[in-house]
């Protein structure tokens, strides 16, 4: 690999700015140690890749907002609004983002207990304060998980 | 997402963090990670693998396992493929048109080739994939010497129109290459240095900037390391 040209110095360049942001500080760290065997939990996956039904309203600039879909939901748009990471790896397979076929076979070989019945994406794109999705849209998006009774949220970051 | 996964977690429910930047996710501090030295935009690693996403999740699950919050490392990194894609483009058609123009044109049936298979489409943020050649004739004006502020871009939004430009070039190309498929960066690499739609908006953000059009306007039409 060459190392002067510019495009290989692009996750680089990202992963050097981001380790020099500020970053939301947390006082404590909740710690939630489940109370059954990982064969019995129902998974849900929380992406911030800003995926979106074609039917759904699409990600603003900025926004703090979260989309759902259902487990079943394949025909998803990568809404992100950055230009800084890949993108041809979710037109290829989505999986590779949103591993939800991943999930079904692990629920199917017992592994997990069962597959959510919904699944959400945020934008990773967020004002440096986050403070909408640690008062608001987070905590909204939890009960939404409770309501699902969720055990267990897989977090994919993009 | 180390944030919601605080938030989630003071809500009852165990979090499992897949962390592409491993400093950041170590600053805020959730309690189970899993730091993945992948391209960013593939948080599983590799496309079209079923077999490494389950290596990368029966790790992260086994993360379950412990009676306080933990941080590990997956121990394969997988490297950006950053060389140019190799994707032929069409032939020069209209020598009158600008080139980036020509060349779009000439990607459409891909593109609808692909849409047709996959059944949706990034593109149509701010433009259809029909005005894409007409907003590539505008940034081309823009890069050779038009004040912005004069001639209007199809869409308005710089950001977004160059992220349909783009997203139409990843679906053509993804279709006239097939199997394939390009690693990290290798799509990008090949779109900004080998397209002339690519090398347009490289040239058309350079012009925006010394016209002092303002830095949102501009900046973020491309990945923040390009100039």
């Amino acid at each position: 690999m060459s190392e002067d040209r510019a495009a290989t110095r692009g996750d680089d360049a990202m992963r050097q700015l981001a380790s020099t942001m500020d970053a939301p500080e947390f006082t404590s760290t909740s710690f939630t140690k489940l109370d059954k065997p990982l064969s019995e939990c129902r998974v849900a996956i929380v992406t911030s890749a800003s995926l979106h039904r074609p039917d759904q309203e699409r990600f603003s600039q900025g926004d703090t907002g979260f989309r759902a879909f259902d487990r079943d939901d394949r025909n998803l748009i990568m809404g992100h609004w950055s230009p800084n990471f890949d993108h041809s790896g979710f037109h290829l397979d989505l999986n590779v983002v949103y591993p939800i076929d991943r999930l079904q076979e692990l629920a199917d070989d017992g592994v997990i207990g069962e597959v959510a019945p919904r699944h959400f994406a945020f934008a990773g794109n967020q004002p440096d304060t986050v403070s909408e999705i640690r008062l608001d849209t987070g905590p909204q998006c939890a009960a939404q998980l409770n309501a699902d009774a969720v055990d267990v949220v897989l977090l994919t970051p993009v | 997402m180390s944030t919601l996964a605080h938030v989630f977690e003071a809500a009852g429910i165990a979090t499992l963090v897949l962390a592409s930047m491993a400093d950041v996710a170590k600053k805020v501090g959730p309690p189970r990670v899993l730091a993945c030295e992948f391209p960013l935009g593939r948080p599983l690693g590799k496309p079209g693998d079923a077999e490494f996403q389950h290596q990368v999740l029966q790790q992260a699950f086994s993360l379950l396992e412990a009676d306080e919050p933990i941080f590990e490392h997956f121990p394969e990194v997988v490297e950006s493929d950053e060389m140019p894609m190799a994707c032929s483009l069409p032939p020069r058609d209209d020598p009158k048109a600008p080139p980036a123009v020509d060349e779009a044109r000439g990607l459409i049936s891909a593109y609808r080739r692909a849409v047709d298979r996959k059944g949706v489409t990034a593109v149509g943020r701010a433009i259809e994939p029909e005005q894409i050649p007409a907003a590539l004739d505008t940034l081309h004006q823009w890069a050779n010497g038009a004040a912005w502020k004069d001639v209007e871009l199809p869409g308005k939004n710089t950001v977004a129109v160059c992220h349909d430009i783009r997203a139409y070039y990843l679906e053509a190309a993804l279709e006239l290459v097939g199997d394939l498929a390009p690693g990290g960066r290798s799509f990008d690499a090949w779109f900004y240095e080998v397209t002339e739609a690519g090398k347009t908006i490289l040239e058309a953000r350079r012009a925006l900037k010394a016209q002092d059009a303002p830095f949102p306007f501009w900046f973020y039409m491309v990945a923040g390391h390009l100039e």
